[in-house]
């Protein structure tokens, strides 16, 4: 189960409870032909400092602020070279401190297309390269013009990242980077400041970009690797001195950490996930550690009958 | 075929990017004024402060056969022989009204400024200096009382300048330039009200005068504003110079009289001492009662708690003590106040989507233009279809901001002089799904607030009336909704809010206008 990118989806919703875009996967491995993987996760992420614009600050009428995500997520193998993934998530809200009501709901709902379009040996190793689509849209009607306690932005996004994975013996490297377009929002409320007055419920969302890198050990449906990447909001402004963020804030996030993939010995087809993360710099966003875990089962949907070994290749 | 795959993203992507993002203001909609009637006898009616519409001399203009006038003209063609773009939506900006521009303009700086300030590290609270507008925190807090002043002040004058200045239009009886010289284009719709002293600027001076006092720190933005305007006028064929010159001059002067009452009316001391506040408290103690308490870390003193005394412009404040003043909260140990209490717990522990919409559609909370704000909003999106004069306009307006600030100084008597605790004070379980004020729950400042904006307004367009008390009542519910506030809280803030805003009314049927 490919699931690493909803982490840092996760990660950025936990600091500002904002909703990313494009929850795809962000590896460099494939579902084979007809095998379907699905399981819960289950992720916490919290946050006592923040950036109000580039000032570090911590806020004694919100205390910690913490998010609680369950997940379900799914991905199927159209082809060995195609696959496509949903996900979606319910996410709660809480501040520790203070009298903001903490938000509880379902928050978007994520599909992806996966492609490997390339893949050729290169001296001992073996070069990939991805290209990814994906789109969000929320799956209830939560408000996204209550941060930091919403659970998500709001917006429809629709992300394409190209991404490209060498691996040589059991040492990896995947790269990846991706551009997310973002919808205007609707707030519950007919005016609202930004930098100027807007008289409209309407707000326009900047677009985004993100890179991701990861290297590590891959071998026979195991990983373990570090990562490091980054959102970055492409426009938007700075929360004032004192004020509180609006979704249409400049958010930036840069985040390093750890995944972990291990699949059991006596039921290969079932796996165990599991990361932790901490954010190193960032803008109008809180500075989030959090982790994750989940369990993920790969079911053989061809007719032909199969075991269920396939599942070392995913 | 993987590469239509490919090009069917890009495709995608692209029609997403260029699938509009283009929002519709609503301000930038409001079409050309075409008053309804020009109220050429508007010289007539009663002004607030000025004794009377010739309080204010403006000088007789020159005629306009001589030279000087005719230079003026051939600066308004010069103007519009090389007309730009930009110029072209500046002249339809501001053709929506002068009065109605303003409105926004300070709309926004409530907006800009409506931010509490951040604490000293020693957990103490600094206040904005009006001598230093500048440093942090900026000067003003533009918090609802503040706002509430603001805009009555500056729309109080606006009506008295303009009384004036139509006082002078009929005297004189100039017309505009695009009807003594026809080879000037008019960029706006013609009009027969005569055009000296221009109506436009009478509220750039009186507006701009006002807000050296109000937003001292924003003379950049505002003079830019005016600076626009001005051109505006001359580029629409409207007005020649010497139109704009006399108005501002007369607006300038009228201000005078508001900049004095505004520096004498006791809001400068609005926000009282340490002294004060821990004797609000004691009061409060002494009378058996549960005293308020601020719930912010570190404890914010309470917002400008002696603006309850600030002089009010349609009652006396006896009349405001004895008339206005709601009866006693229940008090805190009574079983109605603990009934109120769980009836707020509960809205606070399930809120419905539809009760947070409601909460948020009339929060008008931190940097947002206030709740007198979002009833001076409401009333420009009516006015607008209502074709009313500039100067009906500045009355309208009048009345409405004055009921909003006197609203203000009632809810803040009642606040202040009863200290009651807010709902998440009494039982910490109560988290809010909007921001907590930080000042005393009864009365609800948001009920007063609708509450006299609704009377007002019903009167001014009956044919809303019914619309205005519904949107009253909601604005007050949404803070028992948002579980900041008790229902006596908002009843209470309701019925005197009605009750200012008909005096409002006494004062609308008797201003000559009607």
């Amino acid at each position: 189960m490919k699931y690493a990118y909803i982490l840092l989806v996760i990660a950025i919703t936990a600091i500002t409870n904002t909703k990313v875009n494009a929850q795809t996967d962000i590896d460099g491995v494939m579902m084979e032909k007809n095998a379907f993987c699905i399981g819960p996760m289950a992720g916490y992420s919290s946050w006592k400092n923040y950036w109000e614009g580039t000032l570090k600050r911590e806020n004694l009428n919100l205390g910690k602020v913490s998010t609680a995500m369950y997940n379900i997520m799914g991905n199927y193998g159209i082809t060995n070279k195609l696959n496509v993934m949903f996900g979606l998530p319910y996410v709660k809200t809480k501040a520790s401190a203070g009298q903001l009501k903490g938000l509880k709901g379902i928050q978007d709902l994520s599909f992806w297309i996966k492609w490997k379009a390339y893949s050729q040996k290169i001296g001992r190793g073996r070069l990939s390269i991805f290209a990814i689509g994906g789109y969000s849209l929320p799956a209830s009607d939560y408000t996204a013009d209550f941060l930091p306690m919403s659970i998500g932005l709001e917006s429809k996004n629709l992300s394409l990242r190209g991404m490209a994975d060498f691996q040589m013996g059991i040492w990896f490297a995947t790269i990846s980077g991706t551009y997310v377009g973002r919808s205007n929002i609707e707030l519950d409320r007919t005016a609202y400041y930004t930098t100027e007055m807007h008289y409209t419920n309407e707000v326009k969302m900047p677009d985004a970009a993100s890179f991701n890198v990861r290297a590590g050990y891959r071998d026979k449906g195991a990983y373990a690797e570090l990562f490091l990447d980054n959102w970055t909001t492409l426009g938007g402004f700075d929360i004032t001195r004192n004020n509180m963020p609006f979704p249409s804030n400049e958010m930036n996030a840069t985040r390093i950490g750890v995944n972990l993939k291990y699949p059991m010995p006596f039921l290969p087809q079932l796996s165990v996930t599991g990361n932790v993360f901490t954010t190193i710099a960032g803008r109008n966003m809180g500075q989030a550690s959090g982790f994750n875990a989940g369990i993920f089962y790969v079911i053989d949907l061809s007719k032909k009958e199969k075991t269920g070994s396939d599942n070392s290749k995913k | 075929m993987k590469k239509i795959k490919i090009l069917y993203i890009l495709i995608i992507v692209l029609l997403f990017q260029s699938c509009s993002k283009d929002i519709n203001d609503q301000s930038e909609e409001f079409p050309a004024l075409q008053p309804a009637s020009l109220d050429i006898n508007a010289g007539t009616w009663r002004p607030v402060l000025l004794t009377g519409p010739t309080e204010f001399p403006v000088a007789a203009p020159i005629a306009t056969t001589t030279p000087d006038y005719i230079a003026q003209v051939n600066e308004i063609k010069s103007f519009q022989a090389n007309v730009t773009t930009k110029e072209k939506n500046s002249v339809k900006y501001w053709s929506a009204g002068a009065v109605l521009r303003w409105n926004e303009i300070m709309r926004e700086l409530v907006a800009l400024h409506n931010l509490p300030p951040y604490q000293n590290p020693d957990g103490t609270y600094p206040f904005p200096s009006a001598n230093n507008p500048l440093a942090y925190p900026q000067f003003p807090f533009a918090n609802p009382p503040y706002a509430a002043r603001a805009y009555a002040y500056v729309a109080a004058a606006q009506y008295d300048a303009l009384v004036a200045a139509w006082h002078y239009k009929t005297l004189y009886n100039r017309a505009a330039p695009y009807t003594v010289d026809p080879t000037v284009t008019a960029l706006i719709p013609k009009s027969n009200l005569p055009s000296y002293p221009s109506e436009d600027a009478v509220v750039i001076g009186v507006t701009t005068e006002l807000l050296k006092l109000l937003f001292p720190g924003d003379q950049e933005f505002i003079q830019l504003k005016a600076e626009e305007h001005r051109k505006a006028r001359i580029i629409a064929g409207a007005n020649v110079r010497s139109d704009l010159e006399a108005g501002e001059a007369l607006g300038k002067a009228v201000a005078q009289k508001f900049v004095t009452r505004a520096r004498g009316d006791r809001a400068g001391a609005a926000i009282g001492n340490q002294t004060l506040w821990t004797q609000m408290e004691n009061d409060a103690i002494t009378r058996g009662e549960t005293p308020w308490i601020s719930q912010e870390t570190p404890k914010r003193p309470p917002m400008l708690p002696l603006f309850g005394r600030v002089r009010t412009w349609l009652f006396d404040s006896l009349t405001m003590v004895t008339t206005i003043r709601p009866v006693p909260p229940p008090s805190t140990s009574s079983q109605q106040f603990k009934d109120e209490v769980a009836e707020i717990y509960n809205y606070s522990k399930n809120p419905t989507r539809e009760q947070i919409r409601i909460a948020h559609f009339w929060a008008d909370g931190l940097s947002t233009y206030t709740p007198p704000g979002h009833w001076n909003a409401i009333a420009t999106e009516d006015f607008v279809k209502q074709n009313f004069s500039e100067v009906r306009w500045a009355r309208n307006m009048g009345l409405l901001n004055m009921s909003l600030m006197d609203a203000a100084i009632a809810c803040w008597d009642a606040k202040y002089f009863y200290f009651n605790p807010r709902p998440s004070q009494i039982d910490p379980r109560i988290k809010t799904t909007t921001g907590l004020p930080n000042f005393p729950a009864y009365t609800s400042g948001h009920s007063t607030f609708s509450g006299a904006a609704a009377t007002i307004l019903g009167h001014i367009v009956p044919a809303r009336a019914t619309a205005y008390a519904d949107m009253a009542k909601e604005a007050s519910e949404s803070r028992i909704y948002g579980a900041i506030h008790y229902r006596s809280d908002c009843v209470k803030g309701l019925e005197a809010g009605n009750k200012v805003g008909n005096y409002a009314i006494a004062r609308a049927r008797t201003d000559g206008a009607e």
